[in-house]
């Protein structure tokens, strides 16, 4: 609202209105069925997402890189009744899906509620505009609709950002809005019922297992799909270059040359570490408590472009990734260095062109020289 | 119609052919029914409707003077040939197989050939699973194998890949899932046949892939069987079940003398055949180098269920999730079929298939989650059947050669026990203990080791008994090859898989060893090292390398072995390394007495490996482990005193550190403690360096007097460890301590010694070294003729117990 008062460019634009072309495109090629009230079918929705040419010639930008199985299920869910819950490590693109399935689906994505400790059961229902309430008393008018609320009045698509993050007791407020299709509102005497369209996608960490366990009854109203990370080490080496690329602009660093061996060193070291097993499939190695996740890669490496940039001679180093990626890896200071140190020595060590990252790993791993005889 | 043969081309091992198969069979009814498969087969297929006979069961033809030579042909229920087999068994219709004899596929080739290795494996065309190709065999069973190049062949081989590529499916299987097998049952019975047919004959004129010379040999074999029950039953009576490949090429008209041209010449060698059981775990073979079937669990259940087969599917995941106590209420049921049918029309599929049910099991009652999706996968995509033969099926080939072996090596089967002892170093008997450990790797206790502790490396004792069950164990084993070597080895690397202990797999590479199993040995050393590499538990893994570096060293295995053996060994020892240091604090007495005898052998083997980097690692965590406070002071003495033996703790630092650990500071019983570790290599190193000697002695004579019955006891159990010479010795040292005699001078070169020899006291010392040295000692009297004055031997060179 503020943004189209002031004329400026947003600084990020909704989904449906960057991608407002590719949209109609779509919904103009599309002679599938679509259910009721939705913007597009589900095969243009999963299109969408995953990119493709329509026949007129217009490419569609592939919007989640992944499997496709992943992409059909979730659209395939929100066209039956049941909601759809996104799981998923931090930084694997679960609130870019749901933003842009929203946006496929009803063409508004910005029906949310955001799930934090103090998200109360009136920003999931309803509020009350109380200067209504004490001058009419409780009625229609007096009520102010929360997101849900009003997704379920016109058959829309809502979305829960962080669901686990919500105390267990305003979760289950969900439980009727998912099962019933209705919002009761005891106050009136009175309920919303959803119209068709209406269906909601959560996200919800799943490190974060056990803050707000979400009950079993709920649980059940929610088809899980799990994003994945990064299947395959080019396809994360693409991600992370391009976002280094684009936090590198915003923050005015010079561009370095020839990063790109170090950001495919770094992205190896996460994923054979998250894996638990070397690329080459050969050795397994223990894998630390740390997420790793491609967001985190990025980090170690803008992080190391910057000291390339402002303490070095602009290249980017094995020792300027070194400490930002033991960093990463070792969260739990007991456990995870020994899982650091048994993965310098036992893979990193004998690994072809690796020891200058070797050595600056080690030096980073321990002041004390390591193993020299006397 | 009744001018032509019936000939039905089918997915082998695909469920909607077999349907299709029946209904076809059921509407023509043939007088005799041919099959692909060796016609060796015909005089055992009528075993096919024994009430004990229950697929999965496989054909097993080998070589009857190489059982190591062999072929499978694995049959399911849902199996076409197995569906037409029965049909005509029931309907007493003759049934023939039409293959080319497996006389001829077994004989030993030209090595040049193309694809020898694949030849008796009906898989090989027409079926998805095209790169199937002799998996079917135990891997390391077929010695006939040549390793072909899956990819190039499939590339040349799989017909369907290039329909499916031409209706724009990616997936051929899934195509052949849409386009057969989940047809919903036509009015015709013949027309997908046909259909097939038509295809087939599209795709074999059109692409380069017209199979190889193998395929046409078998293919003139069929038509010439083919041509026989023509002429015998009429052509309008004759159906065919074969690979949808080979169905234009059986329509083809071709001379009889061209066809027994091609036939002629091949080598032949003589073969026999008989059931054996299978498993669905086999006939999904996904590990191993080829994938036969992926899913048996789930044809068998497209087979079986009468309707709805997803509802039905779906009820049964829920039943096994729920035995497995994943609460699953009939509503995730309902909305599991829902989601897997609009996942189907999604993806524009008549029917849902394995695809949409796997994702649909995994987003609604596995909450997204792969590991209960792993366990319907593997209990009932995969499927634990085990199939059954009866007992009038010719002898498996394992007991054949078992039999040959026990003859060979004048080992008769006797129900009584008896004692056998083995010198290792006769071939004879060296043969004999690999037979019995190989049967010990199988499950088959005919013999077990003599718990003889005192027996040497060369001497084996084992106690035998034959017991009749054991010909059933040999029976049941022989799922795992035709010989006892190659089904031990099948089975160790089976074991290698499943075993859940790092021990359990140390033991298992010992048996390989023992067995003479090299080519089981990458397998579980590859098991070992992912264990390894997993296990946090360092005791354990310092637990198990010693016996790998044993073996590694001294192991009689192949070369091949042994490298794979040190990689591994290696491998262990750097991890010892790292978690060494952390795992050695915190810990109790008991904790520390336990991994005191882990670093002992961890040393004791990384001296062993003999490799420089690796021991200098080593060096590097002994340094660590005497220098880090909170590591239990007997382990840190042991630390140092590995260190100072090896000689890499320079002389001054030597000192510092016994000073640091014996400072008044530290506790007695904590310093009694590291003396104890310390000491623990023997007292040698106490006549020898009398400035230890002295430190030590200084220590405990500052003990105060309230803490030194606390110390006693371990200074008594150091002391006591040390041999009755070493002991003595110490005590003559300590008695002439400087305290006791010139009360101390300025000018001693060592504390506890005279600035000067003292022919008193060097007569006192004479008893001590005839001791040492026996009466006859050479020294003795030159040893007093030595002029008092006029050397001054300083302890440190003055080697008394190395007499020149």
């Amino acid at each position: 609202m503020t943004a189209e008062t002031t004329g400026q460019p947003v600084l990020r634009p909704h989904a449906e209105d960057a991608f407002a072309e590719e949209l109609s495109a779509l919904a103009a090629a599309d002679d599938r069925p679509r259910p009721a009230r939705w913007n597009l079918s589900p095969w243009a929705v999963a299109t969408y997402l995953l990119g493709g040419t329509l026949p007129d010639g217009t490419v569609i930008t592939p919007k989640y890189v992944g499997p496709r199985r992943i992409v059909e299920v979730a659209v395939t869910t929100l066209a039956t009744d049941r909601a759809l819950l996104l799981l998923g490590v931090p930084g694997t693109a679960k609130t870019w899906v749901s933003e842009h399935l929203a946006a496929a689906v009803s063409g508004d994505s910005t029906l949310i509620v955001q799930g934090t400790a103090g998200t109360s059961e009136e920003a999931i229902r309803y509020g009350w505009n109380y200067a209504q309430l004490l001058a009419k008393g409780p009625s229609r008018e007096a009520m102010v609709a929360g997101p849900v609320m009003r997704a379920m009045n016109d058959g829309m698509i809502a979305r829960v950002e962080e669901l686990t993050r919500i105390p267990a007791d305003v979760q289950d407020t969900l439980i009727t809005i998912l099962s019933e299709k209705t919002l009761p509102i005891p106050e009136l005497n009175d309920e919303v019922q959803a119209v068709r369209g209406f269906n909601l996608i959560a996200t919800a960490n799943n490190r974060d297992k056990g803050v707000n366990e979400l009950s079993s009854a709920l649980r059940r109203r929610f088809n899980t799909v799990v994003l994945p990370l990064p299947a395959s080490p080019d396809a994360e080496v693409e991600i992370v270059s391009r976002r280094v690329d684009q936090l590198g602009r915003s923050l005015q660093l010079p561009a370095a040359p020839d990063a790109i061996d170090e950001i495919r060193r770094v992205v190896t070291v996460f994923r054979e570490l998250r894996d638990g097993v070397t690329t080459d499939g050969r050795t397994k190695v223990k894998s630390p408590s740390g997420t790793l996740s491609t967001a985190e890669a990025i980090s170690v490496v803008t992080n190391g472009l910057a000291l390339a940039a402002h303490f070095g001679d602009g290249v980017l180093r094995p020792a300027d990734v070194a400490a930002g990626i033991q960093g990463a890896v070792v969260r739990d200071p007991a456990a995870d260095s020994l899982v650091w140190q048994e993965y310098l020595e036992t893979v990193v060590r004998e690994r072809d062109g690796w020891s200058d990252f070797y050595r600056a790993a080690r030096d980073a791993a321990s002041g004390r020289p390591y193993g020299a005889a006397a | 119609m009744t001018d032509r043969p019936l000939l039905l081309g089918v997915r082998h091992h695909g469920p909607g052919s077999a349907r299709s198969v029946r209904a076809a069979l059921e509407a023509h009814r043939p007088a005799v029914v041919l099959v692909e498969g060796p016609p060796e087969a015909d005089d055992i297929v009528s075993l096919a409707a024994d009430p004990a006979m229950s697929p999965p069961v496989a054909l097993l033809a080998h070589a009857v003077n190489d059982s190591g030579r062999s072929a499978f042909w694995p049959l399911a229920a849902f199996s076409p040939e197995w569906v037409a087999i029965r049909w005509a068994l029931d309907h007493d219709v003759p049934v023939r197989f039409v293959d080319l004899p497996a006389a001829h596929s077994l004989a030993p080739r030209d090595e040049a050939a193309p694809g020898a290795a694949d030849a008796p494996a009906p898989e090989s065309e027409g079926a998805p699973a095209a790169d199937a190709d002799g998996a079917e065999e135990p891997a390391g069973n077929d010695t006939a194998a040549d390793p072909a190049d899956p990819a190039d062949h499939r590339l040349r081989r799989d017909p369907l890949a290039a329909l499916a590529a031409a209706a724009g499916h990616d997936d051929p299987e899934r195509w052949w899932e849409d386009v057969v097998e989940h047809r919903a049952g036509g009015d015709d019975p013949v027309a997908p046949f046909a259909a097939v047919e038509e295809a087939m004959t599209e795709l074999r004129a059109a692409g380069p892939a017209t199979g190889d010379d193998r395929d046409l040999v078998r293919e003139a074999h069929m038509r010439l069987r083919l041509r026989e029950a023509v002429k015998e039953f009429g052509a309008g009576s004759v159906a065919v079940v074969c690979g949808a490949w080979h169905v234009p090429a059986l329509r083809e008209r071709r001379t009889v003398a061209a066809d027994r041209a091609l036939l002629r010449g091949l080598p032949k060698v003589r073969t026999e055949i008989t059931w054996v059981p299978w498993t669905h775990r086999r006939l999904g073979r996904a590990h191993g180098y080829g994938a036969g079937i992926e899913s048996p669990g789930w044809y068998g259940h497209l087979y079986s269920a009468a309707d709805r087969p997803v509802a039905r599917w779906m009820t049964k995941v829920a039943g096994l999730l729920r035995d497995e106590g994943v609460p699953i209420s009939s509503a995730h049921v309902i909305e599991a079929v829902r989601l897997a049918e609009t996942l189907a029309a999604m993806r524009g599929r008549p029917l849902a298939g394995l695809g949409e049910t796997i994702d649909a099991v995994r987003a609604v009652m596995c909450d997204g989650a792969d590991v209960p999706l792993d366990l319907v996968v593997d209990r009932l995509v995969v499927g634990d059947v085990l199939g059954e033969v009866p007992d009038s099926a010719p002898a498996v080939p394992l007991q054949r050669d078992l039999t040959a072996q026990q003859r060979r090596l004048r080992l008769k089967p006797e129900a009584e026990e008896r004692a056998l002892d083995l010198d290792l170093r006769k071939d004879n008997d060296a043969a004999r203990s690999r037979l019995l450990y190989r049967l010990r790797l199988l499950g088959v206790p005919w013999a077990t080791p003599a718990g003889g502790t005192s027996t040497g490396t060369f001497r084996e004792s084992w106690r035998l008994a034959w017991e009749p069950e054991l010909a059933v164990r040999v029976a049941e084993s022989g799922i795992w090859g035709t010989t006892v070597e190659s089904a031990a080895a099948a089975r160790a690397r089976a074991d290698a898989d499943a075993a859940d202990s790092l021990a359990a797999l140390t033991t298992l590479a010992e048996l390989c060893l023992l067995a003479g199993l090299g080519e089981a040995l990458p397998t579980v050393m590859g098991a070992l090292a992912d264990r390894a590499a997993l296990d946090t538990d360092v005791a354990g893994l310092a637990a198990a390398l010693p016996a790998l570096v044993r073996s590694a060293r001294y192991g009689d295995v192949r070369s091949t072995g042994t490298e794979e053996l040190t990689r591994v060994a290696h491998g262990l020892a750097e991890r010892v390394c790292v978690g060494l240091p952390a795992a050695c604090t915190g810990l109790d007495d008991d904790g520390a007495a336990a991994m005191r005898h882990h670093v002992e052998s961890t040393h004791a083997a990384i001296a062993l490996l003999d490799e420089d980097g690796l021991r200098d690692r080593w060096r590097g965590t002994l340094r660590r482990l005497a220098r880090r406070d909170t590591v239990p002071a007997v382990l840190r003495g042991r630390a140092a005193r590995f260190l100072l033996d090896e000689g890499v703790l320079a002389e001054d630092e030597a000192d510092r550190l016994i000073g640091l650990e014996l400072s008044p500071a530290v506790p007695p019983a904590r310093a009694a403690g590291w003396i104890e570790g310390f000491l623990a290599g023997g007292g040698l190193l106490l006549v020898h360096d009398e400035r230890l000697l002295g430190l030590i002695d200084a220590w405990l004579a500052a003990v105060p007097a309230d803490s030194f019955t606390d110390v006693l006891p371990l200074l008594r159990r150091s002391f006591g460890s040390f041999e009755p010479g070493v002991r003595r010795s110490v005590g003559e040292l300590v008695r002439r301590s400087p305290g006791a005699e010139t009360g101390g001078s300025a000018t001693a070169p060592t504390p506890g010694f005279g600035d000067r020899t003292d022919p008193e006291r060097a007569d006192a010392a004479l008893p001590v070294l005839r001791l040492l040295l026996g009466p006859e000692f050479p020294g003795h009297d030159a040893a007093r003729a030595v002029p008092p004055a006029t050397e001054h031997p300083s302890p440190a060179d003055d080697p008394i117990g190395a007499p020149a």
